[in-house]
């Protein structure tokens, strides 16, 4: 099954080598891996979607609090989260297609943000499924290429992830 | 202050108690060699990377304080790896501090440049690139804090040629380290303390199994103390050993592959484990399917990584042993587990007849009679320091300490090649220690260099061969497992007694159990390390011995009589 797992680091040069060292060491196959800055300074937050078993996510868990670099991981699977991923699909669009495309565009929710005589690149945000639908409609139009960022994830309510800067659970 | 990089290096490791540095110069450390005169601490120069590693490893296993070894860019620091692997997966606390190419170099290919910090990354506790001098002071108090908190570990600093060079405006700032992730202070919650307590208190049948967790939470006196209230039957890892006095009569000695038997029959048999800073490695428990089935399990460990990771256990308490066994002794209640207690006992004497050292004197020279002679004529007080094969197991057998932090040996690497430049090491933390290095012919020849390094600084070790002429514990693989083809295993060495006079040393050489005490009399008496070679029967094997994919009690055992084979020589 698809896990979500989020990760606060410290924002330093080598972290994510680090990080996905864990993933390797252990042969996990990660799905997805994004990083970005945080709220705070000095702070990157990563988000980071891989196929295991239960067992395997609570290992590599342990695993990720002994990098040094490393100051909260939190498990979203199981809880109540937001996760989006946002994709750019560049599509065939010759005058005649460009009716069909933008209305399939309006029904999903995304946006055109290039335009030339023949293309067109939809930008789609949203969660997995959502994004491989939209994908599976433009396909009869000749997709010429996608990319992804891979999903970014949060818990729903109030609450921040990590607050007081010990937040390991023992 | 004015300070160079360099001269910033030798301040900050003063600071940390540092008397001794076991490195290797070149031209990426140069600069941080030539502050080195300005500063009270003992530079101790090795003959190989690898053995300086050890050097520094053998400090902190003897002294439990951090030791540190110095090499230069690229061959320098590669030829370190296998000592920081081994000192990472033992726990061992050391900081690697190795000289880099001048900062806008690196990543270009530069001459002897290695991208260290990658290399070390997965056998490091940490590991930083220092690019400029103001980072060094920051840099190496961290990695001292690091190495030596909670789960010790080795953690190498690698510093820029330009970072050493470069003068600051500088001065000594200790205020409390601080991270924002790294917890090595966790404890578990009193709930659990009660849960543990309760759960000794009705097992029937409970073992302790004593790792090296003990003895470097300094829980040793705490253990013997719970295990006498408590009346349980203690069993010893290979690292374990001197956690309980061998002598105590609740201490039954070591478990896994080549434990003794009663101890693996009473894990089989027990219905709980109490596993004490002890990581369950394979060696310990044999198939995992069939190990201690019946038993409960609690496991006590700082490494929240360690629980349920190899076994799965019934309570996991994360922390300091030491400092969870204060509060769970307090609420276990004294029993006495006599049944328990006599029944492994008995099993331990049937057992005992097979022994090695109650079979007449057959005239050769088998390595078991020489390391329990040598615990006999040094009254089992030495530092015995052994390298890995066959002679370090009877060494865990047949030299029984009573006093912890006497026996170092490399166990998760299994690094051959360890026992002399460790002993050296070992040494050098404890002069007032009588250091004996056992070693096989062929491990002892993998860092033979390093006698050198003794010779030039005065370092008395005493240095025991145990030489089959066979690298003994692959060729007793082949011999039970490969129907004896002996591929690759006998090993010509040189003549023992002239590689050490050729060092200025001397060599001793033991053909028969009459010469040994005289021979480690001699030892002793002599000034500077000594090297006895003993030729010992060629063809022994390490008994009992758990065959991998068998449970833990089903083991082989020492066929007795013994079987000759030894051809004379
Ligand atoms: C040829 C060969 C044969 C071997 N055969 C055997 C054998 O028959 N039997 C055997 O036992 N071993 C054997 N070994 C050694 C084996 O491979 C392991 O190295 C050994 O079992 C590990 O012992 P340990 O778990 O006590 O120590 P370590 O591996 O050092 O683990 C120590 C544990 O204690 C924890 N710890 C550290 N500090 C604290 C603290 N302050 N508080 C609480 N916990 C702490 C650590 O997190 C770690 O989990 C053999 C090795 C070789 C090379
Ligand atoms: C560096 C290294 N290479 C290879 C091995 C595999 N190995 C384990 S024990 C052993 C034999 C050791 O022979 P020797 O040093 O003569 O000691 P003995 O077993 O005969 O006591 C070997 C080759 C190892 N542990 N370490």
């Amino acid at each position: 099954m698809l896990y979500t797992l989020s990760v606060l680091v410290d924002d330093k040069p080598g972290v994510l080598d680090r990080v996905a060292a864990v993933f390797r060491r252990r042969k996990f196959n990660i799905e997805s891996l994004t990083v970005g800055h945080t709220d705070h300074v000095g702070l990157s937050r990563m988000t980071i979607v891989v196929d295991g078993e239960e067992q395997d996510v609570e290992r590599i868990t342990h695993y990720l609090y002994k990098l040094v670099n490393v100051i909260f991981v939190e498990n979203l699977t199981v809880r109540p989260m937001v996760s989006r991923d946002l994709a750019m699909v560049k599509v065939n669009a010759s005058p005649e297609k460009r009716a069909e495309i933008l209305n399939m565009v309006n029904v999903f929710r995304a946006h055109v943000v290039d335009i030339t005589p023949t293309a067109m690149i939809a930008e789609i945000t949203g969660d997995s499924e959502k994004i491989e639908s939209f994908v599976e409609v433009l396909k009869p139009m000749g997709i010429i290429e996608m990319v992804r960022t891979g999903a970014v994830a949060m818990a729903r309510g109030d609450e921040p992830m990590f607050t007081n800067g010990n937040g390991h659970k023992n | 202050m004015k300070r160079t990089g360099a001269e910033i290096v030798w301040e900050c490791l003063l600071r940390e108690g540092v008397d001794t540095v076991f490195g290797y110069p070149g031209g990426a450390s140069l600069p941080i060699y030539d502050a080195m005169k300005n500063f009270d601490i003992h530079h101790v120069l090795g003959r190989h990377e690898q053995g300086l590693t050890h050097m520094a490893d053998g400090y902190a296993r003897a002294t439990g304080r951090v030791g540190v070894a110095m090499a230069t860019s690229g061959p320098g620091a590669t030829n370190m790896v296998t000592g920081i692997a081994t000192a990472y997966m033992d726990s061992s606390p050391i900081v690697c501090i190795t000289g880099q190419v001048a900062s806008q170099y690196v990543g270009f290919d530069a001459f002897q440049e290695t991208d260290v910090t990658g290399v070390t990354q997965p056998i490091t506790k940490h590991n930083y690139l220092v690019t400029r001098a103001e980072e060094i002071m920051p840099t190496i108090r961290k990695a001292f804090y690091i190495a030596r908190s909670g789960r010790p570990g080795p953690v190498l600093v690698d510093i820029c040629k330009d970072a050493q060079q470069h003068s600051i405006d500088w001065e000594y700032d200790d205020t409390p380290i601080a991270f924002r992730g790294y917890r090595p202070d966790l404890r578990p919650a009193t709930e659990k303390i009660k849960q543990a307590a309760e759960m000794i208190n009705q097992a029937k049948r409970p073992v302790i199994l004593a790792g090296r967790g003990v003895l470097m939470s300094g829980g040793t006196e705490l253990l013997r103390r719970f295990a006498e209230k408590a009346q349980v039957p203690v069993g010893l890892t290979l690292l374990g050993i001197g956690a309980m006095p061998a002598s105590h009569p609740l201490t039954m000695g070591m478990m896994g592959m080549h434990g003794e038997s009663w101890v693996n029959e009473a894990i089989q048999e027990a219905d709980l484990l109490l596993a004490f800073g002890m990581r369950f490695d394979d060696r310990v428990t044999g198939t995992v399917d069939t190990y201690a089935r019946d038993a409960k399990k609690l496991h006590i460990d700082i490494d929240p990584s360690e629980l349920n990771k190899n076994v799965p256990v019934d309570l996991g308490l994360v922390g300091d042993l030491k400092e969870i066994l204060e509060q769970v002794e307090p609420l276990v209640k004294p029993a006495d587990h006599e049944e328990w207690v006599d029944h492994i006992w008995c099993k331990r004497k049937e057992s005992g007849i097979r022994d090695i050292q109650n079979l007449p004197d057959s005239g050769h020279l088998y390595a078991p009679h020489v390391i329990n002679d040598l615990w006999r004529f040094t009254e089992g007080e030495a530092l015995v320091v052994s390298d890995v094969g066959q002679h370090q197991m009877w060494t865990a057998q047949y030299y029984r300490h009573d006093l912890p932090m006497r026996f170092i040996t490399s166990g998760g690497l299994g690094t051959m090649g360890f026992g002399l430049p460790a002993g050296i090491g070992a040494k050098i933390g404890c002069p007032e220690c009588n250091v004996w290095v056992i070693a096989g012919d062929g491990g002892f020849q993998m860092t033979q260099a390093e006698l050198s390094t003794a010779a030039q600084e005065g370092v008395k070790v005493n240095v025991a061969i145990m030489n089959n002429g066979f690298l003994g514990m692959v060729r007793q693989w082949q011999e039970f497992f490969y129907d004896k083809n002996y591929a690759a295993t006998p090993m010509r060495s040189p003549d023992f007694i002239k590689i050490a006079e050729a060092h200025g040393l001397t060599g001793l050489r033991v053909t028969e159990r009459s010469q040994v005490e005289a021979a480690i009399k001699q030892a002793h008496e002599t000034e500077g390390a000594v090297v006895i070679d003993f030729r010992v029967e060629q063809e022994d094997s390490v008994y009992p011995m758990v065959p991998s994919g068998v449970p833990l009690d089903k083991m082989i055992r020492r066929p007795s009589p013994i079987v000759e084979t030894a051809r004379d020589r």
